[in-house]
């Protein structure tokens, strides 16, 4: 069973041995006890597919609490230590404006007022040599500062941790014996990694929320139990794999983001199972779009993360952490995003999201302003009688109205063309997040395959697929609870990262291979911990760059122990992905490793083998709507399919509507769409364009 | 066919997206620590005539502008019926391109049916060109290094060796300069690989139609928000540190149905020293402060900076005429918003903040001459410090923050690990930020040693020494900036805000950076925001009796 709590709804997924999904469920998020709602969401699940607690072998849970908490400051009051006369790492950061032309700005708030910023005496220099010893009688006097400071939890950051973390190891022992109630979080443990601002953020980040993951936790494994399960508890994490309760509580800052990683998980492992080596992954759900990079069924992977981004998803806006995580792209658009004509006559869609309440103009429910879900409805790609298997009234004509008045009007345009014009914006902003997240990666979008998933995935994959120049498009079963389903995917796994410079041509195999060993037992601890059985598999690699350069690049090591000779292979295998990077390599450049990773994760099944060839065959459609057809730019009608009559060949031509409770596929005129043998639907560019 | 207003849209949506890839792409592959780190580039797409329609949001307004002028000069000097497929031209002519020789200008063409349809561009900060060095010591443009007039660097793809060779020559710095420059061609062609792309998936031959849409709607919108301001003019004057002694800064600002007009006329004239400023630089930090104010949600392009004009007599120092040296002309470059916000805010007076630091405090570091010969110890630093901004109308200054520049600070652990220096304190100034009902940005204090035996050379070139940032609307001034050296056996030692000096292994360098002005009368300041200033320590219990009459 997996449990995805999100900030609107819980999805709850069974899945049987063989990676069938047995039975789903999607209950509204009880915010004051979530795990009320979990388990009204698990005991739908069960009933649903006449299973028992006791049936349940394997739990993974994913919460987005966390992130929650650090967004709406909800987390415990944080106090930080930091090396003496160096206190105002937070509030001086990169001393910089994350927007250019606004003057009237704030600097992000990184949750630490400046009366809880204390330091100690104590000196380590970048080489992790001690130049000053730690200031050991000042600690009972900071002890009490800190305790009248009113901190509940407390960040120790101090300089070159990373290097060596003695000094904050011995002063963590004398606060937990002087202040035994209060939690100390240290810098070298959550992010050991060089660059001060980055690392003491992730600390306070992680001592922010750890009283109130530690609780939850606790409260979660609990009421679980008391119904009757009887496998262990396991926490997805924003890497893509899974990790214990008792490291959950130690490093909560590592669940953050947790559900859109779900989704990733999913469609790389439908990306293994069709044999798909480049994909792009679609998760558009109700308020934001989110994609990733999947290559070799494995998602792209990043170490640095912002959470809490001022409204206009501006980078440098937010708090960062550093934390092994999903590298997904994330822009506020989704089916709520309102639409709006700027100053000077732009159409703009998004951030703001009309949320689920009041919700967009067609639900009926007070929202007044246009969103893209209208602009769906008013271009007849949502059928009014069948959304949310009708739970949900939708009235067109409050859509086309709320359109008419906030664009049409200043546009001087009817409300269709507001609603193309507002689809062509929306559709347009997720393609160029897809191809500027793809330049950043030195990575080619037009060659990939979209899984396209989410409420609102499905329904604009072909716009957005055409707008980005991809070809090809696979909407996977259950597409609406595709970050759940993720979870159930995910391996037992566990990353660590370490800063030791070293230039390639001064390689010492010996110190760095004694690094690798420490960090793998470290690893393979936490994954035995979570996955007693199993094979494990380890994943090294270096971050590297030419010296001189800011930028790192990661290169794969392989498995083996490193041996003088192997400076040559790291050499090449660096210049062979800069040079895909960056079109031509630097003659003549010294190379050097700023930090060396490793993952250990447990071996998971292998996903059924998809094939998109079954012979084709033709269904009957179950009726028509007027849709307005984005190729020839004129209304006609569509077909209308349910899913569920879907079979292995059946076979679509657009333009038409693939219809299931929680979605809508649309193929557009210029896709056909094909059934495979596993149940995903295929869409196809056609050779020669409809019209 | 014509392209309907939201494929017009569409399509200006996908230009603003092109030129901030070709802006990520120069970053990451920057060797130039000021590029990387701090993000001094930029990156534009041009029609077919030179005019630019977007342009990357990078950390350097000092672009801005500098780049629109600059490709047009280049593509008229050129011509488009000379250009081939596969061309890259390049200059860093301070006057042409951005103020200084380390800006180095590249532009390509970019063809469709064999003829030239636009042009990518690109601007990236070089580390070292020779001469003197980066610093204000020059006393003409070929003290200050190498000069490249405007010139092929890339004829139909192939790389000119020839004068590869000569920029390796003629730097401290040979293997990062290469660098630099392939970074940025990367940049124009993969910009130019873009916009083929657009316009083959759009099925457009031109951007005639685009361009006009673009400019023709920034022009309009921009126009309309001038129109709403109040027409007149007004004048204001600053006075800076200068090198040796103060320098008068006058501009005029003239706000008509016609756009914007400023005129530095009555500034004083050139210095010997390489702090003086070509007028395109100068246009770009004038232009930008202005854009700040005066819609600031219209796209960078040449629709929205033509209503803006700036005029200097030439000669004077915010119109340096070669071959005055200008290698340091950000010092007084940066200073123009001050300058111009002493003027707009006679028209508007609820709307300017009060000045700032605003002159960047950077901090070059280098290896002395005792370790010239032993490479090992060799080290250059591009540190970059703030001080406060000036407090806002209805919001604080921000404390250690770039303003009008929009680099990035540097981190003391990635530092420490680079070069042979020991920090032992990087703190915000209690104090600093000048006094008012909006308190301004407050400085911060570093002090910074040699980590080993090896003493280290600092180049200087700082503001707001003697000068520092006033308050408006009855706001107090912010504290000047102040640097130091500390020596075990000597008395301590205030420096000047310019020149070359000496650390030895031992002794400490204290540079603090100045506070912004305070907005406002201080004795209108909530008794709440004082006593949470005191409680964060921002302000001293003192203050908050005297200045601002607090009772605590």
């Amino acid at each position: 069973m997996a449990i995805d709590i999100g900030g609107t709804f819980t999805d709850t997924v069974l899945m049987d041995a063989q990676g069938c999904v047995r039975a789903s469920s999607k209950v509204s998020t009880t915010p004051h006890d979530p795990v009320a709602g979990a388990i009204e969401g698990a005991e739908a699940a069960l009933s649903q597919s006449g299973a028992i607690w006791s049936d349940i072998s394997a739990f993974i849970h994913g919460t987005t609490l966390a992130t929650n908490a650090l967004i709406e400051k909800r987390g415990a009051v944080v106090a930080t230590v930091t090396t003496a006369g160096f206190r105002d790492i937070l509030e001086i950061a990169y001393e910089r404006r994350y927007s250019q032309y606004a003057i009237d700005i704030e600097k992000p708030d990184l949750l630490v007022a400046r009366h809880r910023a204390f330091t100690i005496g104590g000196r380590i220099n970048a080489a992790g040599h001690e130049l000053a010893p730690l200031d050991d009688v000042a600690v009972p006097t900071l002890a009490d500062q800190i305790a009248a400071s009113g901190a509940e939890t407390i960040a120790v950051c101090l300089l070159h941790a990373y290097a060596n973390p003695d000094h904050e190891q011995k002063l963590a022992q004398m606060l937990g014996e002087l202040l035994p109630d209060i939690p100390v979080s240290l810098s070298h443990e959550v992010s050991p990694e060089a660059r001060e601002f980055d690392r003491l953020c992730t600390t306070v980040a992680n001592a922010s929320v750890r009283p109130l993951m530690v609780g939850y936790l606790a409260d979660f494994q609990k009421e679980f139990y008391r119904c009757g399960l009887k496998c262990p508890v396991l926490m997805m994490t924003a890497g893509g794999g899974m990790t214990t309760l008792e490291t959950a509580a130690r490093l909560p800052v590592r669940l953050v983001e947790s559900g859109p990683a779900g989704g990733a998980i999913l469609a790389a492992r439908i990306a293994a199972g069709a044999d798909e080596r480049a994909v792009l992954s679609f998760d558009m759900g109700g308020t934001t779009a989110k994609l990733c990079l999947i290559d070799d069924f494995r998602p792209q992977m990043a170490r640095r993360f912002e959470i809490a981004r001022a409204a206009r998803f501006i980078r440098g806006s937010g708090m960062p952490v550093r934390i092994p995580v999903i590298e997904m792209i994330e822009i506020g658009a989704g089916g709520g995003s309102v639409a709006a004509v700027d100053g000077i006559g732009r159409v703009t869609v998004g951030p703001e999201s009309a949320g689920a309440d009041p919700g967009p103009a067609g639900f009926a429910r007070g929202g007044e302003l246009p969103t893209v879900t209208d602009a769906d409805i008013v271009q007849g790609y949502i059928d009014p009688g069948s959304f949310a298997e009708g739970r949900l009234t939708v009235d067109a004509k409050l859509s086309a109205t709320a359109l008419e008045v906030h664009i049409g009007g200043p546009l001087s345009a009817a409300a269709e063309t507001a609603a193309t014009a507002v689809s062509e914006i929306v559709d347009e902003a997720m393609a160029g997040a897809g191809r500027m997240h793809a330049v950043e990666s030195g990575k080619d979008l037009a060659s990939r395959l979209m899984i396209a998933f989410g409420g609102n995935g499905p329904l604009h994959a072909t716009r957005v697929a055409r707008r980005a120049g991809v070809r090809r498009i696979l909407i996977p079963r259950d597409p609406g609870v595709g970050s759940a389903a993720g979870f159930l995917f995910a391996p037992v796994s566990f990353e660590i990262i370490r800063s030791r410079y070293t230039r390639l041509d001064d390689l010492q195999p010996e110190m760095i291979n004694a690094l690798f060993n420490e960090m793998a037992e470290e690893a393979v601890a936490v994954v035995r911990a979570g996955a007693p059985e199993g094979t494990l598999n380890q994943r090294r690699v270096a971050y590297m760059r030419y010296r001189g350069q800011g930028h790192e690049i990661e290169v794969d090591l392989g498995n083996d122990a490193l041996h003088a000779a192997d400076a040559e292979r790291l050499g090449k295998a660096f210049g062979d992905e800069y040079s895909r990077q960056f079109g031509r390599t630097v003659p003549g450049m010294v190379t050097e490793v700023l930090n060396w990773g490793l993952t250990v994760s447990v071996e998971t099944s292998a996903a059924p083998q998809a094939s998109a060839h079954v012979a084709g065959r033709e269904c009957v459609a179950t009726g028509h709507r007027r849709i307005w057809c984005n190729v020839s730019g004129r209304f006609r009608d569509a077909e209308v399919h349910q899913r569920a009559d879907l079979v292995p060949g059946s076979r679509i031509a657009g333009p038409a509507l693939i219809t299931e409770a929680q979605t809508t596929t649309f193929v557009s005129a210029d896709f056909v769409a094909e059934t495979d043998n596993v149940g995903n639907i295929w869409m196809t560019l056609k050779e020669e364009h409809a019209t | 066919m014509k392209p309907s207003d939201t494929t017009l849209q569409v399509m200006w949506n996908r230009l603003l997206a092109i030129v901030e890839e070709q802006g990520q792409a120069l970053v990451r592959a920057a060797f130039s620590p000021i590029v990387r780190e701090c993000g001094d580039i930029s990156a534009g797409v041009f029609d077919a005539g030179g005019r630019m329609l977007a342009q990357a949001v990078t950390g350097t307004p000092g672009h801005i502008n500098t780049m629109a002028a600059a490709v047009r000069t280049l593509q008229k000097h050129f011509g488009n019926s000379n250009m081939k497929p596969g061309d890259i031209y390049l200059t860093n002519d301070p006057w042409i391109a951005s103020g200084h020789l380390n800006d180095f200008l590249l532009m390509m063409p970019v063809f469709r049916n064999n003829v030239v349809v636009g042009f990518t561009s690109c601007t990236s900060h070089l580390v070292d060109l020779g001469g003197l060095g980066m610093g204000p010591e020059g006393s003409d443009i070929y003290d200050e290094g190498l000069l490249i007039p405007p010139c092929r660097l890339v004829s139909q793809g192939r790389v000119n060796e020839l004068l590869m060779d000569i920029v390796r020559a003629n730097s401290r710095e040979p293997v990062a300069n290469e660098g630099d420059i392939y970074a940025l061609i990367a940049c124009c062609e993969a910009g130019a690989a873009r916009l083929s792309g657009m316009m083959a998936e759009f099925d457009l031959e031109t951007l005639d139609a685009l361009s006009e849409y673009i400019i023709g709607t920034s022009r309009s919108a921009t126009m309309n928000a001038i129109r709403a301001l109040p027409h007149g003019t007004w004048q204001s004057a600053l006075i800076c540190d200068g090198y040796a002694s103060d320098i008068r800064l006058c501009a005029g600002l003239t706000i008509s149905d016609d756009g914007i007009l400023v005129d530095f006329a009555g500034t004083d004239g050139c210095t010997d020293k390489g702090i003086n400023v070509p007028l395109n630089y100068a246009t770009a930090y004038t232009v930008f402060a202005l854009r700040c104010l005066i819609g600031p949600e219209i796209p960078n392009n040449a629709g929205s900076l033509e209503p803006f004009r700036v005029v200097a007599p030439p000669g004077c120092i915010l119109n340096a005429q070669p071959p005055s040296p200008v290698a340091m002309r950000h010092t007084l470059g940066q200073m123009t918003p001050d300058l111009v916000y002493g003027c707009l805010s006679q028209a508007l007076p609820d709307a300017v903040p009060a000045e700032g630091a605003s002159c960047m405090y950077d901090l070059p570091l280098r290896h002395t001459t005792d370790a010239a010969s032993d490479p090992g110890r060799h080290f250059a630093l591009e540190l970059v410090f703030n001080g406060g901004t000036g407090a806002r109308p209805a919001l604080d200054g921000l404390s250690a923050t770039a303003f009008p520049s929009g680099v990035w600070g540097s981190q003391i652990e990635t530092t420490e690990a680079a070069a042979p220096v020991l920090f032992h304190k990087r703190e915000l100034r209690e104090d600093s930020g000048g006094a008012g009902t909006c308190r301004g940005g407050l400085g911060q204090r570093i002090e910074i040693s040699p980590a080993g035996e090896d003493a280290f050379l600092v180049f200087l070139s700082v503001e707001r020494m003697r000068n520092a940032a006033s308050g408006r609307r009855g706001g107090q001034a912010g504290a000047s900036g102040r640097i130091r050296r500390i020596r075990p056996d000597a008395p301590d030692e205030d420096l000047p805000g310019k020149g070359t000096f000496r650390i030895g292994s031992g002794e400490t360098l204290i540079f603090e950076t100045p506070g912004g002005g305070g907005y406002g009368p201080a004795a209108e300041r909530p008794r709440k925001a004082v006593l949470d200033d005191v409680t964060a320590g921002f302000i001293s219990p003192d203050a908050a009796r005297t200045i601002y009459g607090a009772d605590i």
